[in-house]
């Protein structure tokens, strides 16, 4: 019981620190930047109505997961089909580390020309294309090192190439997979964020930067908190998600650490 | 009699060995080098051949063109100058910061278990979400994207850091407290020595992220350097000069990747995932 105690002293201690440190440190703030903390937290359930949850927030979630989703599908296929074949490695390596290399946001005037940035499509590209390098690269890399035991057995064995790769690639890949899939999510955050900045819109970034322009202060507050909210719990809802599906790998990585 | 042969076979083995590794080296060179040939004429195919309108994407060479024509414009090389020093001063605190206090939070269990939940919370909230705030603080000054690069690369390396000090062997921890070696000496002999491949993929993850919110700042906030130029570019309708800024960006990050794995080998040559990659 006092161990529970201290652990959730622990971790509910510094924060609470910070938000008392906030709270009374902004109490009697007159800087129109930084408001008290009671004022964001009463405009708060003014502000993110249920109305505006539905109309800014759903729609960038959801523009957001169908990006992601298309980067994570298309990476995984053309990272296992590069990642087998050392010819194709070789004749592609380059172009990669040149795409990687390509820091996301610079896509959105090329994207917008093509596509225009009022609609969904132009920003769902954006996204599906930022998070496509990390995941396409780190699959490369996890097939390549799949150990080579495993696979000379699977050969020996005569397993059908279709069920070599969903028996041994896919699973000896997955913590790559899913390392490269973490960093691709954070980057899709951003570029979720950003796609919204440009041209006259609706959306999560596009409710901050509009609250931002027009100098309702508290009010962009609130939409910094839920971003970082939304940040938080992404990245809480991901490590749910590898944790089960890679349960077998993190158990067997405990044990051989000893611990 | 039995020991002739065994001395005569090990020196053929190498042999075959190395023999087919070297043209595979050079074979793949030339497949790199064709990889990017066929994209490029690709490009210039769909273009020229209008099976995607000239408009949205030129021909390469008209790329290129542009490119070269920027080089010699003052205003280019000022907007480089400006990106690459908002990108390394930005990262450099990050990494100045994230060190010394990763040294000190994970050198102390207490200050570890007390400050855990609060990086938790704090490292995945995006650095974008602060775009609004440091307008309104610093407008287009370079200040915003300062901000937004140190808080974006920070998180990166305090949280590798504290890996790294976590890592530290107890053995050789408690030698050095055995031999009664001061903070300062601990720090530098057993904790640094431990921690550096840590720090180096710190420095690789973290430069790459603060070239992203360096760009983005100029892109989005209009913050002088490269990003801005792009914003210009594109509004004007000046699609050449985009595809080349985009193209020097890449090649920038491209820049960045190299340095980070050159810095890494340098600095660790001594460490065995080095070493076992060099033999």
């Amino acid at each position: 019981m006092t161990r529970f105690l201290k652990a959730t002293g622990y971790a509910v201690g510094l924060p609470a620190i910070l938000l008392t440190a906030w709270w009374f440190g902004s109490a009697n703030s007159t800087n129109t930047f930084w408001p008290p903390l009671s004022t964001i937290i009463e405009t708060f359930p003014t502000t993110w109505t249920w109305d505006r949850i539905v109309a800014d927030v759903f729609p960038s979630l959801a523009r957001l997961g169908i990006g992601f989703g298309i980067a994570v599908v298309v990476g995984i296929v053309l990272g296992t089909a590069i990642g087998l074949s050392p010819t194709l490695r070789a004749l592609s390596e380059p172009v990669l580390e040149f795409f990687r290399a390509v820091p996301p946001p610079v896509l959105v005037p090329i994207i917008a020309l093509f596509a225009g940035y009022t609609g969904w499509l132009g920003k769902i590209v954006t996204i599906a294309l930022g998070c496509l390098w990390p995941i396409l690269l780190n699959t490369v890399e996890g097939v390549r090192g799949l150990e080579p035991t495993l696979t000379d057995t699977a050969k020996s064995y005569r397993l059908s190439p279709w069920r070599r790769l969903v028996f041994v690639v896919l699973p000896g890949t997955s913590p790559r997979i899913f390392t490269g899939a973490r960093q691709a999510l954070s980057i899709g955050v951003i570029l979720m964020v950003i796609s919204e900045l440009f041209g006259a819109n609706r959306g999560l970034g596009a409710a901050i930067v509009q609250f931002q322009r027009s100098f309702a202060i508290p009010q962009m507050w609130t939409g910094v908190i839920v971003l970082g909210l939304i940040g938080v719990l992404l990245a809480a809802l991901f490590k749910v998600v590898e944790n089960r599906m890679l349960a077998w790998y993190l158990g067997q990585r405990q044990i051989d650490r000893g611990e | 009699m039995s020991s002739s042969p065994s001395t005569l076979a090990p020196p053929a083995r190498p042999r075959v060995g190395a023999r087919p590794r070297r043209p595979r080296r050079s074979r793949d060179l030339w497949l790199g080098i064709a990889g990017v040939l066929i994209v490029l004429a690709g490009a210039e195919t769909l273009s020229r051949t209008g099976i995607v309108n000239p408009d949205f994407l030129p021909p390469v060479t008209a790329m290129y063109a542009a490119l070269f024509e920027m080089l010699g414009e003052g205003w280019f090389w000022e907007a480089l100058w400006l990106t690459v020093r908002g990108w390394a001063i930005g990262l450099a605190a990050a990494m100045a910061l994230g060190i010394a206090l990763g040294f000190v939070i994970g050198s102390v269990p207490f200050l570890r278990k007390f400050t855990s939940s609060t990086i938790e919370f704090l490292r995945p909230i995006p650095s974008v979400a602060l775009i609004p705030l440091v307008i309104l603080l610093f407008g287009t000054q370079p200040q915003s994207a300062f901000v937004l690069v140190l808080y974006a690369a920070f998180w990166q390396v305090l949280v590798q850091v504290l890996y790294g000090v976590a890592d530290v062997d107890p053995v050789a921890r408690d030698t050095a407290r055995s031999y009664q070696f001061g903070p300062i000496r601990v720090a530098r002999s057993v904790i640094y020595p431990t921690a550096l491949p840590y720090i180096m993929t710190a420095f690789r993850l973290g430069a790459a992220v603060a070239l992203i919110l360096e760009i983005t700042a100029e892109l989005v906030i209009g913050v002088d350097g490269l990003g801005r130029e792009l914003g210009i570019a594109q509004s004007s309708n000046a699609v050449p000069e985009t595809y080349a800024l985009v193209i020097v960006i890449g090649l920038i990050g491209v820049a960045v990747n190299l340095l980070a794995r050159f810095v890494e080998r340098k600095a660790l040559w001594w460490h065995p995932s080095v070493r076992s990659e060099n033999s």
